[in-house]
């Protein structure tokens, strides 16, 4: 079924999942996600997959969390308010080692806040996922396509690594439909687990997946085991599209669906003779920090774009480490920024140079 | 001759229970009847959090360690995703009947073809002896120190019981393990759960009697003799539900 095919992103996300192998799907009901679960619930009865409706997130994420320890790509999504249930088990899978892959189609907060598209979890996904020293990966999509590609990315990456994985979308590109291609129907081979509690059958010592160590320096030793592991995926995982940045003086960082607005605003600016360019992060964890420090030299000041109250632009300061100013502009949830107002954001930074 | 031994489905782990405490005797009946079924190369057990945490070391079969009272959920991503593994939480009663509660109705009501093993010694043993779910009126406990007020505290939950309206259970029995006869019972009750389980009929769930001498502030044979003056009349036992002899639907 490698066709051309119009899907919204809630459905593309669920059947780039199922291409992806994953067979086992826990949720519970939330908008914006809406469509991606009764998706599943439609598919996976007709492949001899699970679709489970969990009576909480809390279950659901448990239920993931059940799954993967017996080695299959399992997933589950939710909506900002779900997902701060499902960090609970977020920690224990990290804790534990184990992969899944987790999608917030992210709406307005604090709260119930509202049911609109929103980037305001990105603190939540980046910064504490869940109790304790963990990250997970979180990858940012821009595009149904690219919903798609990352899909089967993050699930490889997370076996890779051996640890959950976050898409975090939002409202916006949940509900929109766009073409995507979708890989094969093909039965994906999937890198054997020795380490998953599936039934030794004698073959094998007994499996444990467990997040319990009581003596303080076995805890610290593992902890730090990890902690390297992170220090890998930091050089090696970090993923970036930057467009137009190479001569850029204003640089625009955002994610998601806001960086397509900003995008337009960039293209607008230089149409103006304005100097502008675009880092998109695509990985928010890793966040890409090599890129925006390529893009110093040149650039003269940073605006940072979000459907939030500025929760990324920590990170983009961070990677400037005060080389450069950085600015914010954003809507909370709901209200998303048109080209208009990014593009008289630009004009403000370019013009305050004069 | 050998007339005694270790069942093989328990590991040669040293146990970390209080001694006198009744989680020994519960966690060899359950490797009893995992070596007699034959289970333990295809069983996956999920472990509390509670005393019996480490429950993980000690049944020789592969182990997860669920959050606290998500075991019943962790099991049913399990045995979703492996129809064919045998899979067993063991869970006290604050896992299993306070912040567990929603986890275990609906893995009962489901269905999920899953044996819990549900170990209710009315206290918090882990955590230094608080009340439970299933603590009886008028307890003593840590934090109900002039004992349990039904009018503030509520009253204790009867777990076979409510979980037997569940159309999905299909095999529940309340079990003590305070005596010879009763432990002997006890194991043909696990037995059964397991036997259930692997005829594919349903949620079978087995809750234990047990004492907790440490928190309960008695020796280990007044804690057997608090059990039986205490337990035994709020938590009777026996069969609370049977549908093992229906068809499978
Ligand atoms: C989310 C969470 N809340 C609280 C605790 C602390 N805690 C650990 S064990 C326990 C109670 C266990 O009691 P029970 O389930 O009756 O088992 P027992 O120890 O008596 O065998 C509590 C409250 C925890 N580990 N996690
Ligand atoms: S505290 Fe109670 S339940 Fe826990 S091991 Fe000791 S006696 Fe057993």
């Amino acid at each position: 079924m490698a066709e051309r095919v119009l899907m919204k992103g809630n459905e593309a996300l669920a059947e780039a999942a199922i291409q992806a192998g994953c067979r086992n799907f826990f949720g519970y009901p939330i908008t914006p996600q809406t469509e991606l679960a009764a998706y599943m619930a439609k598919r996976m009865p007709k492949i001899g997959g699970t679709y489970l409706q969990a009576e909480s997130e809390v279950a659901a994420i448990n239920m993931v969390l059940g799954a993967a320890s017996t080695g299959v790509r399992v997933m589950t999504s939710s909506s900002s308010p779900g997902i701060s249930l499902k960090t609970e088990g977020i920690s224990y899978m990290a804790g534990s080692d184990l992969p899944a892959l987790i999608i917030n189609v992210q709406r307005g907060g604090p709260g119930l806040g509202g049911i609109q598209p929103s980037q305001a979890d990105y603190w939540q996904a980046t910064r504490a996922p869940g109790h304790g020293d963990l990250h997970v990966l979180v990858f940012a999509p821009s595009s149904v396509q690219e919903m798609v590609d990352l899909v089967s990315h993050a699930y490889d990456t997370a076996d890779k690594y051996r640890m959950p994985a976050m898409i975090l979308a939002d409202g916006m590109l949940g509900q929109m439909m766009e073409p995507v291609v979708i890989g094969q129907e093909e039965e994906k081979e999937l890198p054997e687990k020795e380490w998953a509690a599936n039934g030794h059958e004698f073959k094998r010592d007994h499996n444990i997946i467990n997040s319990l160590y009581l003596q303080a320096q076995d805890l610290e030793r593992l902890v730090k085991e990890r902690f390297e592991r992170y220090e890998v995926i930091k050089q090696n995982e970090a993923m970036c599209e930057n467009y137009m940045v190479d001569d850029a003086e204003y640089v625009i960082v955002s994610y998601g669906a806001t960086s397509r607005i900003c995008k337009a605003a960039v293209r607008e600016a230089r149409e103006q003779g304005i100097k502008a360019g675009l880092i998109r992060p695509i990985t928010l964890w890793p966040f890409p920090t090599e890129d925006i420090i390529k893009s110093i030299p040149n650039a003269k000041k940073y605006l940072c774009v979000e459907m939030s109250m500025g929760q990324m632009i920590d990170d983009v300061k961070l990677a400037l480490n005060g080389a450069r100013e950085c600015d914010f502009f954003g809507h909370t949830g709901g209200i998303i920024p048109t080209p208009e107002e990014v593009l008289s954001e630009i004009k403000k930074m370019a013009g305050g140079e004069k | 001759m050998v007339v005694f031994e270790k069942p093989k489905a328990l590991t040669d782990a040293q146990t970390h229970y209080c001694p006198g405490c009744t989680h020994g005797i519960i966690h060899r009946l359950v490797a009893e009847c995992m070596d007699e079924l034959s289970l333990e190369g295809k069983a996956v057990g999920v472990a509390p959090v509670g005393c019996s945490v480490m429950a993980y070391d000690y049944f020789g079969c592969d182990m997860i360690q669920a959050p606290h009272g998500r075991a019943p959920a962790v099991a049913t991503g399990v045995k979703r995703a492996k129809p064919d593994a045998f899979v067993f939480t063991y869970q006290g009663d604050g896992d299993l009947a306070a912040i567990g509660t929603a986890e275990t109705v609906h893995a009962a009501t489901r269905g999920e073809n899953i044996t819990i093993i549900f170990v209710n010694n009315a206290i918090y043993g882990m955590t230094g002896g608080q009340m439970a779910p299933t603590s009886l009126p008028n307890q003593i406990t840590q934090t109900t120190p002039y004992g349990r007020d039904v009018n503030t505290a509520g009253y204790p939950i009867r777990v076979c019981e409510m979980l037997s309206t569940l159309d999905g259970v299909a095999y529940a029995e309340r079990v003590a393990v305070d005596c010879v006869k009763n432990v002997n019972k006890a194991k043909k009750a696990i037995k059964k759960a397991f036997q259930t389980q692997i005829d594919k009929k349903g949620l079978s769930i087995i809750e234990v009697v047990s004492s907790c001498p440490t928190n309960w502030g008695l020796s280990p044979n007044d804690a057997l003799q608090w059990l039986r003056d205490n337990m035994l009349p709020y938590y009777p036992l026996g069969v609370y539900k049977d549908k093992t002899g229906e068809e499978v639907k």
